[in-house]
């Protein structure tokens, strides 16, 4: 089920540029603040722009913020969480005292802070949701490689002279890929929730480029007039964060009943 | 015990040693040329001078082992430099007004989620699959998904602005000095009830989950199953015996999240105009005052590291096996 609405989003978010009935930038001075309405369902906000039209076009930022801060996140993730779940010793405790430390800082902060120094963009925002949240990820790839490499087929291939690279790649990490994509999926809302708060404070991805957070921002300065602009985005976040992780635990289900438990510790919650 | 606790200590401290390396790698993230600072959108003064402000403040002048050094031992002299804003106050007195309303707030968050998510866990737990059970099991889901920020919009509209029940900012009603003490305290309450609300929903749907778990985990055991043998009390069973033993991993699960809970404040706190350090942090960010944003990131990072300490010491003290467990090498 989770499935079916998240394919519908990414439709609607494709198809922006066709369904949306109004241009989402485009002011009108005589609608401002109009409530819901046959010419706009979902109403227009301060600049009389149409909330609907708005709403489509941000569904793009959120779902290209959270795929591309996932996968950023995941490479990072694989690369290390790899390197030392494969090599051990030294080259593992650097790796997992660098996971120990990133998970001190709260992210909300660490990311306000780079923020800070950094001009607020839709391609920094990316880089740093997924620059802060590939430590689930190289804990996940380490547990499942520690595992692995003491299987037969991993011993066999150190056997018969095959190099590390070759054996990472093409022997353990396709056997360790299913708590990853499980872990990607669930990355996905949490990165858009953490991009939608960003954007809420008026620190993510700027105006006049259309956002769940930013159109919300604009609803708290409105809130005793427009309640429709503090309504239907935050219902678009909550219906899309809500359908990802309802895939992600049908993924999880379905790839491996056994990863109920242990996939489900790694992944917490964002911030 | 004690030695256990030494040791957590000793491997805490590399890691603080890390927040500071880490906060040092921000700084230098700065566009290093004042020229091609031309925008300036977010800042209330001019770039160029908040960039000779920069350097002078964190040496960036000197080669990098001499500004990590300097910045270091001022670190260890709790020097955070003076705020860029026109008061230019120091730093470390600014953080110390805000830090006691975070701590406050994030204490009675903690508490109430604890208070409220082990009764809802256990409860489901042991009625599996019963109405209360699916209930809750979609509550989980809703507050997982549901955007804090969001959540307190809403609740502002509908206590705020419609009904009009409950003040919607600040943590003092302007006419706080001219009531009665009693009235005074009620007023104090009034503020707090909306902010807490928002920062224990989805903590409250993590935990009440997480508990439900480990309960149903614990339940399954051989040990409640003698206990019930005996002929003991269901009460008895699932109170002292499953209860205890359920609320383990929880204290872990509690110490991880506790930089997600501190993290949630910026939210919170910049909604409802609470005064705290989450506030202060997006102030400072929004008027690029930099000696105040690394002071908030390296404090409450700290802060954040001693109460995961304090949680490990914690859960090593209730559960000896992990004690045990620590000295034939974790890891």
């Amino acid at each position: 089920m989770g499935g079916v609405v998240v394919v519908c989003l990414v439709l609607l978010a494709l198809l922006a540029p066709v369904i949306a009935p109004w241009n989402p930038n485009r002011p009108d001075i005589q609608k401002i603040l109009d409530g819901p309405s046959n010419a706009h369902p979902l109403g227009t906000d301060q600049l009389g722009r149409d909330v609907l039209s708005r709403m489509l076009y941000g569904a793009r930022v959120s779902l290209a913020v959270g795929f591309v801060s996932v996968g950023i996140a995941s490479l990072i993730g694989v690369v290390l969480g790899s390197l030392a779940g494969y090599n051990g010793g030294l080259v593992d405790g650097a790796i997992m005292r660098l996971v120990d430390l990133m998970l001190v800082f709260p992210r909300f902060f660490l990311l306000l802070a780079v923020l800070a120094f950094l001009r607020p963009s839709i391609w920094t925002i990316m880089a740093v949701i997924g620059l802060t949240g590939w430590m689930g990820v190289a804990r996940l790839v380490r547990a499942e490689f520690l595992a692995l490499k003491e299987r037969e087929f991993v011993i066999w291939s150190q056997a018969v002279g095959a190099s590390g690279f070759r054996i990472v790649w093409r022997h353990i990490l396709p056997n360790a890929m299913a708590p990853v994509l499980v872990a990607m999926t669930l990355g996905i809302p949490a990165a858009i929730l953490t991009e939608s708060g960003l954007s809420f404070l008026g620190l993510g991805v700027q105006p006049p480029h259309a956002t769940w957070g930013n159109i919300l921002n604009e609803g708290k300065d409105a809130i005793e007039i427009g309640w429709w602009l503090s309504v239907y985005p935050g219902l678009a976040i909550l219906l899309t964060v809500l359908s990802y992780n309802l895939l992600g635990e049908g993924i999880r289900d379905a790839l491996d009943p056994r990863l109920r438990q242990s996939a489900a510790r790694f992944v917490s919650r964002a911030r | 015990m004690l030695g256990y606790a030494l040791r957590r200590l000793l491997l805490a401290l590399p890691l603080l040693l890390g927040i500071t390396f880490v906060s040092f790698v921000v700084i230098h993230l700065a566009p290093g040329e004042p020229a091609e600072v031309q925008t300036g959108d977010l800042s209330i003064q001019s770039d160029a001078q908040a960039r000779q402000l920069l350097r002078e403040t964190y040496d960036l002048d000197k080669p990098l082992h001499v500004q990590y050094a300097r910045w270091l031992a001022r670190l260890v002299r709790l020097d955070f430099g003076k705020s860029f804003s026109p008061d230019a106050r120091p730093v470390l007195q600014k953080i110390g007004e805000r830090l006691p309303v975070t701590l406050f707030l994030n204490i009675i968050e903690m508490l109430v989620i604890v208070g409220l998510a082990v009764p809802i866990g256990v409860l489901s737990a042991t009625r599996q699959y019963s109405l209360f059970d699916k209930v809750t099991t979609v509550f989980v889901f809703v507050g997982f998904a549901t955007p804090d920020f969001w959540l307190a919009l809403l609740l502002m509209i509908l206590f705020g602005v419609q009904l009009g029940w409950l003040p919607i900012s600040g943590l003092r009603s302007l006419n706080w000095e001219y009531l009665s003490f009693w009235r005074q305290q009620w007023d104090f309450l009034g503020h707090l009830v909306l902010p807490i609300l928002v920062a224990t929903f989805g903590g409250l749907a993590g935990f009440s989950r997480y508990m439900r778990q480990s309960m149903l985990e614990v339940v399954r055991q051989d040990y409640i199953q003698s206990a019930r043998a005996k002929g003991l009390a269901e009460p008895i069973v699932i109170g002292k015996h499953a209860l205890r033993n359920a609320l383990l991993p929880v204290v872990t699960i509690l110490g991880l999240s506790l930089p997600g809970l501190i993290g949630g404040s910026i939210i919170v706190e910049s909604i409802f105009a609470i005064p705290g350090m989450g506030q202060l942090m997006v102030q400072a960010v929004f008027e690029r005052d930099y000696p105040v944003i690394m002071g908030n990131l390296v404090i409450v990072s700290t802060l954040t590291l001693v109460a995961n300490l304090v949680a490990d010491v914690t859960y090593s003290f209730v559960d000896p096996r992990i004690r045990v467990g620590a000295r034939r090498g974790r890891r």
